[in-house]
Order: structure tokens, then C-alpha cells, then sequence
């Protein structure tokens, strides 16, 4: 019985328009229209200072540690653009730019990294689930709110994302083969930004690309310059297309960079070196961005300083907050509060409130039994 | 002799006992060129290279996996979960196979393997990362359940936790590894597992804890010796599996009284064996119903409210006076 050749080899393609300078290749001009074009540039420049002032803001306490996104701003905003506001985006923790395009106020991200769960809940009007921490989970969530799109025939599309360390967990793997089983409205976004945390993208897979795991499971998968915001767009754009037309998922890598830390619990110098970083720097999504558009002349005078205000304003509004109220914390755990919880609730209070000694016994008992009083019958 | 912290003393039983055993390997995530994102593993790498301090892919079920196979041909694998809110993505590995080998294979084979974590709160982070799952592995038969409150029992609790033939799930508490300095020997120290200590000795009420709790107890101690005049017992755990009740049963049978310390939410956590381990060997000599302080039965409810959930030293102090009072 001979070998014989059951699939020809796969290719995988990888798409850049803007080169770091900003020159375009105008063969492959996505033909964004110009209003477009300067909502993509503002979320990234307004998630670019934000992240900023949030450097700043973890540093005098005022926030508790996050993730940054210095160096992703045309992965997250290129890819999160191509969706309607009826689409569902599912993101990972470092996609502040994205959320923020979708109509996250900054306000609640500053509260959600001050400790405060207020942060995470979405709007009623938008179909967005808050940040997930442990890293891969969401995925088969988005797979999940896509099957249920399509059986209940909306033409809604699921982008959900994470980032190279993410292809290493189970739950990243068991996602994207349900979606190629389901075959499913869902898109993942990939921010391969070269580090988990210390690990290198060559530590974390043997594959040349993360693009090609896609193709294991039966649905295209592409590579995309994630610093190039119009190719980033591009994908997107034919992927969210293609679910919404009923053609099923697709993968997209970005390749990108984190220019900073990996949160504002780390040291990059530990594990890579400044050159690395220096050479990326000269790839900045946001300079190669500016630069195209100044040719194009669709820079807006003040942008800066708008954008700044913006933010001004918005974390003055988070500093009126007043202090978090302790006794909301059994708020919503289930639907109606259970008997234990109301009692654990009043013996708080009575702690906040300096109450009176509780009962002896567990500090949640409601009535406890008196001393010498027996209540069984012998 | 030297004053070490938690992390300086942890790094030093591992750095010993990889000195003193070729067997032993450390495996997790950022563990080696990072040293760990707590520091627990620093320099480790640069000393054993990159086959014994192993920077696997971020898969925590991967790293407890490959684990039970190392541990099966023999080696001595010290795996890390990076917080101990991401152990659930190996949690099959760990009930299904790390607990279960020895049984299965009916003593063929054996998993001496140890599972490093950092848990708790009280340190301004977010979900996941502030949470105590103790309950959990103590739950399972197979495993135990080591959690050390100072520099000097964790380094020595986990030279016995790398030596122990069976699966060690061994907790540090992250407002631990820098919270105080202590002096530790040069020399290589064990403590046995399964052994809690009494750490302060009293007559009127038994207070027992772990962990970073054990602080807590031993200030309520001695709030309640100066203005109650009431001599507290403090019992550390040190092993919440399998527990020492000996040791319990022995202080209750004494003091007649019982408050329970943990970080871990109430309901169906160690608390509630503790108690019944106490009344199935001090009934009689109990003068109060036992009682409990710990987390309430919520999710964790974000780092601006901690506080109204973690035990502090009043909660610890108002219901060991209801206790004595009763
Ligand atoms: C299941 C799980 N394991 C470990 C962690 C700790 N952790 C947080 S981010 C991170 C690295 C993630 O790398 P990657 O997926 O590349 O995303 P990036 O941080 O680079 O955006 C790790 C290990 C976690 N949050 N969840
Ligand atoms: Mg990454």
C-alpha cells in the first residue's frame, strides 16, 4: 500500500498594507472610508494616552495592578472596528482599546482595576462580556454566544480575544475545534505579542505560526502585521463577513508587541533585552498611523488634547466615587439572597456598625441555642 | 543563620534540596529565566539549567500532567501554579490522577510530587488572585494539604513536602512571602507533615488557624490576655490534611472552648471538620458551641470590599468573647 498525500500543504498567509513608515500598498488598500479611518486613529491614540495616565494612577495606589497595551493598539482597535455594535465581543484583560471603541466608559475600567466589580458590568445596550482573568476560558464562551446567534437566526458575529500564551491552554484548542465542528459565527483574535509574561512566543509552540492551528481544526487561519492597523482591519473585516454570511470561524494572529510591561507587577528587564524592544519601538502601530494619515492629511488639529480631557474628566469622575459599600458584596451572588447569606449580611453589618458582641457559636447564627437549654427530647 | 523572608527561605529548601537530590526538577510557568513572578525560584535556573528549572507553556493541566509522569518514573517534580485561581485548569489532573496513582496501581506506582501555589487576599489584586481553595484538595483523599504561616516553617515544611512519598498541594500566602523576617538555619531543617503546633499556650479558649490567619489569632491572643484577662491557646495547623485532631482534641479537652480561623468562605470549608473533629473527640468537655470566623459564602467581591470579607482581629476577637462569655 503506498503513502499517499491526503491534504496538499498548507499555506499560510501573512498580510501587511502600511509599512512602519506608513507607506501604503495600494494594491491591497482596503478602502476604508476617511471618518472610518479617524475613529480607528482616535481609539488608538485614547487608548494609548489612557494606558498612560493608568501607568501613573497604579503608581500613586489610586488603581491596583493591570495589563497594559502599549504596542497593540492596531490589533485591538483594527480587529474590534470591523464589528457592529450588535455583534458580541469577548474580551481577555489586555484589550482596553478594544473596549473602549466599544463604548466601555473610561470610568469603569479605572474602577474595575481600583478593586471595584462595578467595573466589569456592561451596559444593558452592549453586547460585550466583561474581561476574563484566567487566560483561554473565554474562548469556548464566545463559540458558545455564537451557536446561540445562529439557532436563534440572528446574524450577529463573535470576535473573541487572547493572546499567545492563550494557544498553549486546553480551553484555546477545545474553542476553536468547536467552532470548526459548529461551524459557527465566531472569529478569534490571536494578540501574538511575542511574551507570555517571561516565556517567548519560541517557548510557548514549536509551530512557525499561530495562524497554522486554525488549519488544524478545519478553519483558515491568517497571519496579519498587528501593528499595521489597516491589515488588521482587513482580515477582520472579510472574517467577520465571512461568519455573518454563514461561513463559518476564522483565526487571525496579529503580530505585534508589548512595548511595556506585562503588568504593573513586572520587570521586563529580567528576561528581554532593551534592543528587542528599541527595534519594535520603530514598529509602532500608532507612529506608522499618524504618519499615513498626515500624508493622507486626515490628522486632526487637537486630537491630543482632546483625548486628554477626555480622560481628565473621566478620572475625576472616578475619584468623586466615594468609598465601596462592603454589605453590596451579597448583591449578586444568586438571584434572591439564601437564609445563610442574609444572616452572614447582618452580622457584617453588626461589625461595620461596631454592633453588639454577636452569639457565640459560628458569627452567622441567627439564633443560637442558650447556655443550659436543651431542645431535643430524651 | 540568616533573617530570611518567606520567598528568601522557600528559595532556599528548594535550592537545598535540588543541591541534595538530582531527582527533584522545578516546572511551571515564568519559574526559571523570571525566577518566578513572586521570586520564589529566582537564581535557580541560572544554577541548574534549563532541565531542572523548566519555563513550561502556559498549560496548567499540561504542567500538573507532565508532572504525574515524571513523578511516576521517579523523579521529584516541584510544579507551580502560578495563583492558586488557575490550579482549577488542572484540577482533573490533580484529583483524577495525582491523588489516585498510588491507588489505582495498587502501590506499582506512587505520584511524590509537590504542587507549590500562591493563594489569598488582602493584597489589592484582582479575581483569581485573592482567593483561598484549600478546601478543596484537603477534600480529596490521596492528597495532603500543607500551609505554612512564617519563613521558618515553610522552608522547612517544604524540604518535608519534596521528601514526602506521597502528593504534598502546599499554599503560600501571598500577604506572607514579605510580611516578616525570620531567622532560619543554614542547615537543612524538616518539620513532619500531618503536625500542628501550638504556638501559644492557654486555658480558656483553643483559637486554631493557618496561614496567614495565624496572625490574626495570635493578636487577638493577646488583645484578649491584656483586657480580658482570658489565656488563649493558638493552634497553627501547619497541615489542614490530614489533620492533626490529636492535637486539637488535647487543647479543647483543656480550654473547653473553640474559635476557627480561615480565609476560605464558610460553608463546607475546613472549619466545619475542624469543628467536627473537636466534638467527636471533645464533646464533653465543650462549654460553648464552637465557632467560626472566616470569608462569608460570596465570591470574591473585588479588592475595594476585601476588607469586610477577609477575617480581621475584631471579627476574631468579638466571637472569642461570645465564646468565653457563653
Ligand atoms: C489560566 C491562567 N494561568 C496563568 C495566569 C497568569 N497569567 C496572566 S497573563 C499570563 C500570560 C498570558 O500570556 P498571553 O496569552 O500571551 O497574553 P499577554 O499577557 O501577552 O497579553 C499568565 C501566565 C492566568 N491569568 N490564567
Ligand atoms: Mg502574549
Amino acid at each position: 500500500m503506498p503513502r499517499t498525500v491526503l491534504e496538499p500543504r498548507f499555506q499560510v498567509e501573512h498580510l501587511s498594507i502600511l509599512d512602519s513608515d506608513g507607506n501604503l500598498d495600494s494594491s491591497l488598500d482596503p478602502e476604508i472610508p476617511s471618518a472610518e479611518l479617524k475613529r480607528l486613529y482616535r481609539a488608538m491614540l485614547l487608548g494609548r494616552r489612557l494606558d498612560e495616565r493608568m501607568i501613573r494612577l497604579q503608581r500613586q495606589g489610586r488603581i491596583g495592578t493591570f495589563a497594559p497595551i502599549k504596542g497593540q493598539e492596531a490589533s485591538q482597535v483594527g480587529a474590534a472596528a470591523t464589528l457592529r455594535r450588535t455583534d458580541w465581543m469577548v474580551p481577555s484583560f489586555r484589550e482596553t482599546a478594544a473596549m473602549l471603541l466599544r463604548g466601555w466608559p473610561i470610568e469603569k475600567l479605572l474602577l474595575l482595576f481600583a478593586g471595584y466589580l462595578e467595573g466589569g458590568q456592561p451596559d444593558e445596550s452592549q453586547n460585550d462580556l466583561p474581561i476574563t482573568i484566567p487566560v483561554a476560558t473565554q474562548l469556548p464562551h464566545a463559540v458558545g454566544l455564537a451557536y446561540a446567534a445562529q439557532y436563534r437566526g440572528d446574524d450577529a458575529v463573535v470576535m473573541a480575544f487572547c493572546g499567545d500564551g492563550a494557544t498553549s491552554e486546553g480551553d484555546f484548542h477545545e474553542a476553536v475545534n468547536f467552532a470548526g465542528v459548529w461551524h459557527v459565527p465566531a472569529v478569534f483574535v490571536v494578540q501574538n505579542n511575542q511574551w507570555a509574561i517571561s516565556v517567548p512566543l519560541k517557548k510557548q509552540t514549536h509551530s512557525r505560526t499561530i495562524a497554522q492551528k486554525a488549519l488544524a481544526y478545519g478553519i483558515p487561519g491568517l497571519q496579519v502585521d498587528g501593528n499595521d492597523v489597516l491589515a488588521v482591519y482587513a482580515a477582520c473585516h472579510e472574517a467577520v463577513e465571512r461568519a455573518r454570511g454563514g461561513d463559518g470561524p476564522t483565526l487571525i494572529e496579529c503580530v505585534t508587541y508589548r512595548l511595556g510591561v506585562h503588568t504593573t507587577a513586572d520587570d521586563p528587564t529580567k528576561y528581554r533585552t532593551a534592543e528587542e524592544v528599541e527595534a519594535w519601538e520603530r514598529k509602532d502601530p500608532l507612529t506608522r498611523f499618524t504618519a499615513y494619515l498626515k500624508k493622507k492629511r486626515l490628522l486632526e488639529e487637537g486630537l491630543e488634547d482632546e483625548v486628554d480631557k477626555e480622560i481628565a474628566a473621566a478620572v475625576q469622575r472616578f475619584e468623586a466615587l466615594g468609598a465601596a459599600e462592603p454589605l453590596t458584596m451579597f448583591e449578586h451572588v444568586y438571584a434572591e439572597l439564601p437564609a445563610h447569606l442574609k444572616a452572614q449580611r447582618e452580622q457584617l453589618a453588626g461589625a461595620l456598625g461596631n454592633g453588639a458582641t454577636p452569639p457565640a457559636g459560628d458569627d452567622d447564627q441567627a439564633s443560637p441555642p442558650m447556655r443550659g437549654q436543651r431542645t431535643t427530647r430524651r | 543563620m540568616a533573617k530570611l523572608n518567606m520567598v528568601k527561605a522557600l528559595n532556599l529548601a528548594l535550592l537545598q534540596e535540588m543541591e541534595r537530590d538530582e531527582d527533584v526538577l522545578i516546572l511551571g510557568e515564568d519559574v526559571g529565566v523570571d525566577g518566578g513572578v513572586f521570586r520564589v525560584t529566582e537564581d535557580l535556573h541560572r544554577k541548574f539549567g534549563s532541565k531542572r528549572v523548566i519555563d513550561s507553556p502556559l498549560a496548567e493541566a499540561a504542567i500538573i500532567g507532565a508532572g504525574v509522569g515524571m513523578a511516576l518514573y521517579g523523579l521529584k517534580p516541584v510544579c507551580e501554579i502560578q495563583f492558586s485561581g488557575f490550579a482549577f485548569q488542572c484540577f482533573h489532573q490533580i484529583e483524577n490522577h495525582v491523588a489516585r496513582y498510588r491507588m489505582r496501581s495498587q502501590g506499582r506506582f506512587h505520584v511524590p510530587m509537590v504542587i507549590r501555589m500562591p493563594y489569598g487576599g488582602g493584597v489589592r489584586a484582582l479575581e483569581h488572585h485573592s482567593e483561598s481553595e484549600e478546601q478543596f484538595y484537603a477534600h480529596i483523599p490521596g492528597l495532603k494539604m500543607v500551609i505554612p504561616s512564617a519563613p521558618r516553617n515553610a522552608r522547612a515544611l517544604l524540604v518535608s513536602a519534596i521528601r514526602d512519598p506521597d502528593p504534598v498541594i502546599f499554599f503560600e500566602h501571598k500577604g506572607l512571602y514579605h510580611a516578616a523576617k525570620e531567622d532560619v538555619p543554614d542547615e537543612i531543617e524538616t518539620l513532619p507533615i500531618g503536625r500542628a503546633q501550638v504556638v501559644r499556650e492557654g486555658r480558656d479558649l483553643t483559637l486554631i488557624a493557618y496561614g496567614a490567619m495565624v496572625r490574626l489569632a495570635r493578636e487577638a491572643a493577646d488583645t484578649l490576655a491584656e483586657e480580658d484577662g482570658a489565656e488563649c491557646e493558638v493552634i497553627d495547623l501547619l497541615t489542614v490534611a490530614p489533620l492533626d485532631r490529636d492535637t486539637l482534641v488535647a487543647s479543647v479537652q483543656k480550654t473547653g472552648r473553640a474559635v476557627i480561623v480561615h480565609e476560605a468562605p464558610r460553608s463546607f470549608g475546613p472549619g466545619a471538620e475542624i469543628a467536627t473533629s473537636i466534638m467527636d473527640g471533645a464533646f464533653l468537655s465543650l462549654e460553648a458551641p464552637i465557632a467560626r470566623v472566616t470569608s462569608w459564602d460570596v465570591p470574591f467581591p473585588g479588592f475595594a470590599r476585601e476588607k469586610g470579607n477577609v477575617p480581621d482581629v475584631a471579627r476574631v476577637l468579638s466571637a472569642a468573647r461570645a465564646t468565653l462569655e457563653f
